[in-house]
């Protein structure tokens, strides 16, 4: 049985991805990623944002309260070396890349037009097979325009793509009006790959503390439907490949997402909640259902249920909204 | 004139000076003292000499002169026995003190010293650089005389210590010193505060040598890097005619700042012709995203407009430097902080100096027409910068020294204060516990007392059921406040309309200032709280006790203050308080200003400081010293029983005094006392007086912080606790040598980074309190008011109600932890949720019914030791600088949590007989 999927560029033995997360946050992790069975590995991502911070904090909290009294004139020992910005994150790339076989692809989340082209580069150097750039923001600004966070997107493409020569993903949220005309403008500008989609962060309320809390939940497998509705509509359509993000939780999801179109599906949520070595239970499981339904290969399922495929296309689209209404009454009563 | 050290210089410099004008002086530079080679010195001395001074920087006591002066006397004597004096008839010899308590020693003093020895009749034994008006042993000083060479540039800088003016002007020397045309030196004149301090910068620039080791006497470039530092003090004094003058114009713009200069000030600057420069820096360094740092822009300006370097050269360095600093920061960095350079040149303005001064502002004073004479006229002076003017006679002649000063500092330091919100406030106290400063205040009164308020003061009902006429206040001093949001963060009451706001926010303090200051002085007309009708159990009690400790010049949000002041608010004017040498005894205790104060009474704590490693033992003295004042008070009082009354002594030798109502009573019958005594002839009376108020329970307090009682004075500690008597020791433990700027110590932990420890601490922490605790009659508490204020009170309250020795263990969050300082109180909380600073108390007296005397008052660890230590760089930097060291400490440190709270667990739930057993008298 054949495997095997194309990303990017880039041979996988199989489509199974670890999405980025903290799982990949040591070295020792992203082994036993690549021994649990993962075909690729993506990074955490490096944000620019928290860097930048990471470094004034410990700026300030460094000469906080110093030149100021005789006896204390500052408050720590000299330390020339430490490593602040990208260091830690690019040194474990490095080491990473040098200790598996399998490709790891750098995450990044810039937030300044300089940011996202020297760290691409960067990891690059490091070793990264691939960049995937997580273009996190929320448009909160009223007077921004649809058209101006498309284009921001876009231009931030064109950026990395002039700058590096490894392949470029873009994991995309699936807030804009024309999912499709979006995904068609970052193929035109160059991306390798289409990431659908990041899961967005939307903070709770505790009513305790009367307090916004950052509530991070793991995904279910319900979640899949945004994303499988879009791959199988932009299976084929694209020079980019796609990867297929949210929601795995068993084989039947990976196998969903494969028929829909995705080159590779991706996990995260599974492998905090079960462990690392679940990524090798999705791998059986796929296999498994391959054989019972006798398909040969990867190749063979990818985009079978896909928009272009399916003996009835319309069930995308808004007459497929119109038959889940009526359904209920079941066919033949 | 003979000395050694760093007043040669000055003493060559001025001699050198004075024979350029023909005048015939010398110096004598002795660089080995003892053994003197009498031989050497006697080769040294020109046979022309005719009169000596020997001058020293210290005092011997009771001996008839200096050492020096001692030796110079008798090798000369020697030398004229033996017949090898160099000179034809023995020369006259005075011997003189300067720069003692490090007071200047400039060449006008020399030139004093020198106009002396030509006096027929010298001063012997004089001293220089002070005004003695009480034994009249002082010289007269020039104060005119000045000899700084014009081809040097002397240049003062006023800056306040977070605004890195001193950093700034150690890297304009670095710049300028690198350049081998070059001389530099610079010396760095701070205050006593840990927050709003005042930073003097004195710079010289210079193609030759300097040999100047005074401050700046007269200065050709001043830079002032606050504008309301022109109100308080004279920052033009040193300024030369036709000097440089920058001044930060901040808030306000350069265009439209010379109306705003202070008269005095405009006419100063007019009579020295000085050329002013402005520059609004604080909104360059906004615009620069460069937040509030003004450092590199008043930098800049310096460079630009003082003339020691041309200016394009200027620039180019003041840039290289950045890149070199910055780098690897990245290069955005690099790039904002030169964008930084360029905007400052572009707002850079001259200021027009206008022919006649046209402000219509004065000087406010220094302080308030109604302090105390003494605080008018010493601490004043002061606080202006000028205490070296002060005269001997203007200070106590007894070593005491006036209290309850910081309240008449109003330090403004803070441009944001809380603000009341009485309709969401709950009234449970929690703010005014933890301001480290003292700021916040309440009473609760009638409401008939509101009739003469002003229209802007906040009240509310008291917020306890039966009360229908009484409210309640809480006041912030707004003009003490040092902006550190402790007391927001602490509030748990919200808005039900905005939830991000409190019962007390954070608000610019200028649009309330006028109104609050008013509401201030109306406050203080609310009657004090009677100590008797206020519940000492709760938090929401003890906020109705004015604090005897108020306003210091702690860090801004300090985590030590809190708990000094909670000790004053307690234990009042019965606190005795021997203190470490540490960061208390220079919140505690340093000039110009004494924050421990006093109640509407008159009473409040005493203190003092000796040293660091001798404190326990110095407390102690307190207590055994008020014992056998007690003794001998109780011994006379039996003797005069007769004719004080019998009932009335009885009363007074037999009281109870443990709550506060006991020690009212206790008071009373004092008062009594001292009326009876007033009336009985026998002498016994009289003695008696002198003792009478140690009747009243003295509580004995000694303080300081874990350098102190894990390092330098432990075995005073352990002696002071083993001696049995009734003490309580209270350290705050910042697990760090603060005051000092961070050393290790024995209480630092694992796997933090300190002075000393650069590479991490590699040993766990001591544990003194199961040291302590393997006595058995020792009360011992661990403490951490930002985790629970009500243990807190607990522990201090069980430790003093104890007749035995008490160790109080406080967790105290410190600026040498670089943390954000607002959030002090979180982390003290997650150090007890993740086990590392457990809570307990071990209280002898509940074993003295056999139940087990140690309770555990934190539960189990919550949350892993890196969630709370992660928070702090002290942690944090050995993860950048060696993770895998930071790792390896960070779980060793993790295993050493798990066991000790497993020891702890168990001694909780062990039976009373397990205890060691207590000595019962
Ligand atoms: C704890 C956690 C951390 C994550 N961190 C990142 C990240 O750094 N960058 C990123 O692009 N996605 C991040 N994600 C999103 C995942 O990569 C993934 O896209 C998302 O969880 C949906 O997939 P799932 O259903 O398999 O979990 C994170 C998700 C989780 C749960
Ligand atoms: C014998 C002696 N050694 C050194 C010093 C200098 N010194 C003054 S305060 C201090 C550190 C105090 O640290 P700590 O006891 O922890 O108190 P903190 O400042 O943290 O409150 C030192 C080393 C001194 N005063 N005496
Ligand atoms: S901000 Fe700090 S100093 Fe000011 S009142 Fe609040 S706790 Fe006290
Ligand atoms: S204990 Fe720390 S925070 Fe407090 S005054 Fe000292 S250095 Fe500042």
């Amino acid at each position: 049985m054949d495997l095997t999927t194309t990303y990017m560029g880039m041979e996988l033995k199989h489509p199974i991805v670890a999405s980025a997360a903290p799982l990949s946050g040591s070295v020792a992790n992203i082994k036993r990623l690549e021994d649990a069975g993962a075909a690729a590995v993506v990074m955490f991502s490096l944000f620019e944002e928290q860097l930048k911070h990471e470094s004034a904090a410990l700026e300030y909290l460094m000469t906080a309260g110093t030149e100021s009294f005789a006896e204390s004139l500052n408050y720590f020992p000299e330390v020339d070396d430490y490593t602040v910005g990208p260091d830690n994150y690019l040194e474990l790339l490095r080491q990473a890349s040098a200790a598996v076989d399998i490709p790891i692809i750098g995450s990044l989340n810039g937030i300044t037009n300089t940011g996202w082209i020297e760290y691409a580069q960067l990891m690059q150097e490091a070793g990264a097979k691939g960049i995937e750039l997580n273009i996190y923001y929320i448009p909160a600004d009223l007077t921004t325009s649809g058209r101006e966070v498309e284009e921001r997107y876009v231009g931030i493409v064109k950026a990395v793509k002039a700058a590096v020569t490894v392949p470029v993903a873009v994991k995309l949220n699936p807030f804009f009006s024309a999912i499709g005309s979006m995904a068609k403008a970052l193929d035109d500008a160059g991306a390798d790959a289409l990431v659908l989609f990041n899961r967005f962060y939307q903070p709770d309320f505790d009513l305790d503390k009367l307090e916004v809390a950052p509530n991070l939940q793991l995904s279910t497998p319900d979640e899949i439907r945004l994303p499988l509705l879009w791959i199988a509509i932009l299976h084929g359509r694209l020079r980019a490949s796609l990867g297929a993000t949210r929601g795995v939780q068993s084989a039947t999801e990976v196998v969903k997402y494969l028929m829909a179109g995705a080159d590779v599906v991706m996990t995260t949520s599974a492998l905090l909640k079960n462990g690392i070595d679940y990524i090798g239970t999705l791998h059986n499981g796929l296999r498994t259902w391959m054989e019972l339904h006798r398909y040969t290969s990867v190749q063979q399922m990818k985009g079978s249920m896909s928009q272009r495929k399916v003996a009835d296309p319309t069930a995308f689209e808004r007459a497929n909204y119109i038959k889940t209404l009526e359904s209920y009454k079941g066919d033949y009563l | 004139m003979i000395l050694m050290g760093s007043g040669q210089e000055t003493a060559c410099e001025t001699a050198a000076y004075l024979n350029a004008r023909g005048e015939k002086v010398g110096v004598l530079q002795v660089r080995l003292y003892q053994p003197l080679s009498a031989s050497h010195f006697l080769a040294a001395l020109p046979a022309s000499v005719k009169s000596i001074a020997v001058l020293e920087r210290t005092k011997e006591p009771g001996a008839t002169g200096e050492p020096m002066y001692l030796e110079v006397i008798s090798t000369l004597v020697e030398a004229q026995i033996e017949g090898t004096l160099p000179t034809s008839v023995m020369p006259r010899v005075i011997g003189g003190r300067y720069g003692l308590s490090s007071k200047e020693f400039t060449p006008a003093m020399c030139k004093a010293v020198f106009d002396e020895l030509r006096k027929d009749k010298p001063k012997n034994h004089f001293t220089v650089g002070i005004v003695d008006d009480v034994t009249h042993t002082s010289l007269d000083v020039d104060a005119n005389f000045m000899i700084e060479s014009d081809k040097v540039v002397r240049a003062m800088f006023y800056g306040l210590g977070a605004d890195g003016t001193v950093g700034a002007n150690k890297n304009s020397i670095k710049i300028i010193g690198d350049d081998p045309d070059f001389y530099a030196q610079g010396y760095f004149v701070y205050d006593s505060k840990k927050s709003g301090s005042q930073t003097v910068s004195h710079l010289r620039f210079g193609p030759e040598p300097i040999r100047s080791p005074y401050l700046v006497q007269s200065a050709n470039f001043i830079g002032c890097h606050q504008f309301n530092f022109l109100n308080r003090g004279d920052v033009l004094k040193n300024a030369a005619p036709g000097a440089v003058f920058l001044l930060n114009t901040s808030p306000h713009e350069p265009e439209e700042i010379w109306e705003r200069i202070p008269r005095p000030v405009q006419e100063e600057i007019i009579a020295k012709k000085l050329k002013v420069y402005g520059i609004n820096a604080e909104k360059v360094a906004r615009d620069n995203g460069m937040g509030t740092r003004i450092n590199t822009i008043m930098q800049t300006c310096f460079f630009a407009i003082s003339g020691v370097l041309p200016r394009d050269k200027a620039i180019e360095k003041i840039k290289y430097s950045i890149k070199k600093s910055y780098m690897r920061k990245g290069e955005e960095v690099v790039r904002k902080n030169f964008e930084a350079v360029d905007n400052t040149l572009v707002n850079l303005r001259e200021i027009p100096v206008s022919a006649q001064a046209t402000s219509t502002i004065e000087l406010p004073p220094t302080v308030s027409a109604n302090a105390p004479e003494f605080v008018r006229n010493v601490t004043a002076m002061m606080m202006a910068g000028r205490g070296d003017e002060l005269p001997v006679s203007a200070l106590p002649v007894d070593g005491t020294y006036p209290s309850a000063t910081t309240q008449w500092e109003k330090r403004n330091i803070s441009n944001f204060v809380p603000v009341w919100e009485p309709n969401v406030c709950i009234q449970c106290g929690n703010c005014s516990m933890v301001c480290p400063h003292g700021v916040i205040r309440s009473k609760f009164y009638n409401e008939s007392s509101l009739e003469s308020a002003p229209k802007a003061f906040r009240t509310a009902p008291i917020d306890a059921r039966g009360f229908p006429d009484i409210r309640y206040t809480l006041q912030v001093y707004l003009e003490d406040c040092t902006g550190c949001g402790l007391c927001v963060e602490v509030c748990p009451a919200k808005s039900k309309e905005q939830t991000g706001r409190k019962a007390i926010n954070m608000a610019l303090k200028e649009p309330v200032l006028e109104d609050e200051k008013a509401n201030i002085r109306f406050f203080e007309t609310l009657p004090e709280m009677d100590r008797g009708r206020v519940d000492f159990s709760t938090v929401r009690g003890v906020q109705f006790l004015p604090p005897l400790f108020e306003f210091s010049g702690a860090c801004a949000g300090c985590g030590e203050t809190p708990y000094v002041k909670l000790l004053s608010q307690l234990f009042g004017d019965r606190l005795l308080v021997a203190n470490a040498t540490g960061c208390s005894s220079i919140y505690g205790g340093n000039l110009p200003t004494t924050p421990w104060s006093v109640n509407s009474e008159g009473r409040g704590p005493a203190w003092s400081n000796s040293l660091f490693e001798d404190n326990a033992e110095f407390g102690l003295g307190f207590r055994l010293t008020a014992d056998k004042h007690l003794e001998y008070a109780t011994e006379l009082l039996k003797a005069l029983a007769g004719s004080i009354g019998e009932d009335l002594v009885d009363d007074l030798i037999n009281a109870e005094q443990t709550t506060e109502i006991d020690i009212r009573r206790q008071r009373g019958r004092v008062a009594e006392l001292k009326q009876r005594l007033q009336e009985i002839a026998d002498p016994r009376a009289k003695q008696l007086l002198a003792v009478v108020d140690q009747l009243v329970r003295r509580s004995v307090w000694i303080v300081g912080g874990d350098g102190w009682a894990y390092d330098i004075g432990s075995s005073g500690v352990d002696h002071v606790l083993a001696s049995g008597r009734d003490v309580n020791v209270l350290v705050m433990d910042t697990e760090v040598y603060s005051n000092t700027g961070g050393q290790m110590s024995k209480s630092t932990p694992m796997g933090a980074v300190a002075k000393f420890a650069a590479a991490g601490k590699q040993i766990g922490k001591k544990d003194i309190a199961l040291q302590a605790i393997s006595y058995g009659n020792v009360y011992v508490a661990r403490i951490a008011l930002g985790a629970n204020p009500q243990q807190t009170l607990l522990a201090f309250r069980e430790a003093e109600a104890y007749r035995g020795p008490s160790l109080i263990l406080a967790y105290s969050h410190c600026i040498a932890h670089g943390i954000n300082m607002q959030r002090g109180l979180d982390q003290q909380h997650l150090a007890v949720e993740c086990g590392h600073w457990p809570l307990f108390r071990y209280n002898p007296m509940v074993h003295e019914s056999n139940e087990n005397p140690f309770v555990l008052d934190s539960g189990r660890p919550k949350i892993p030791l890196k969630n709370y230590a992660y928070n702090e760089v002290r942690y944090k930097v050995l993860a950048h600088t060696n993770p895998k060291e930071a790792a390896y400490l960070m779980d060793t440190a993790q295993q050493g949590i798990n066991r000790r709270w497993s020891v702890y667990e168990d001694m909780a739930a062990r039976s009373g007989d397990t205890f060691q057993p207590k000595y019962k008298p």
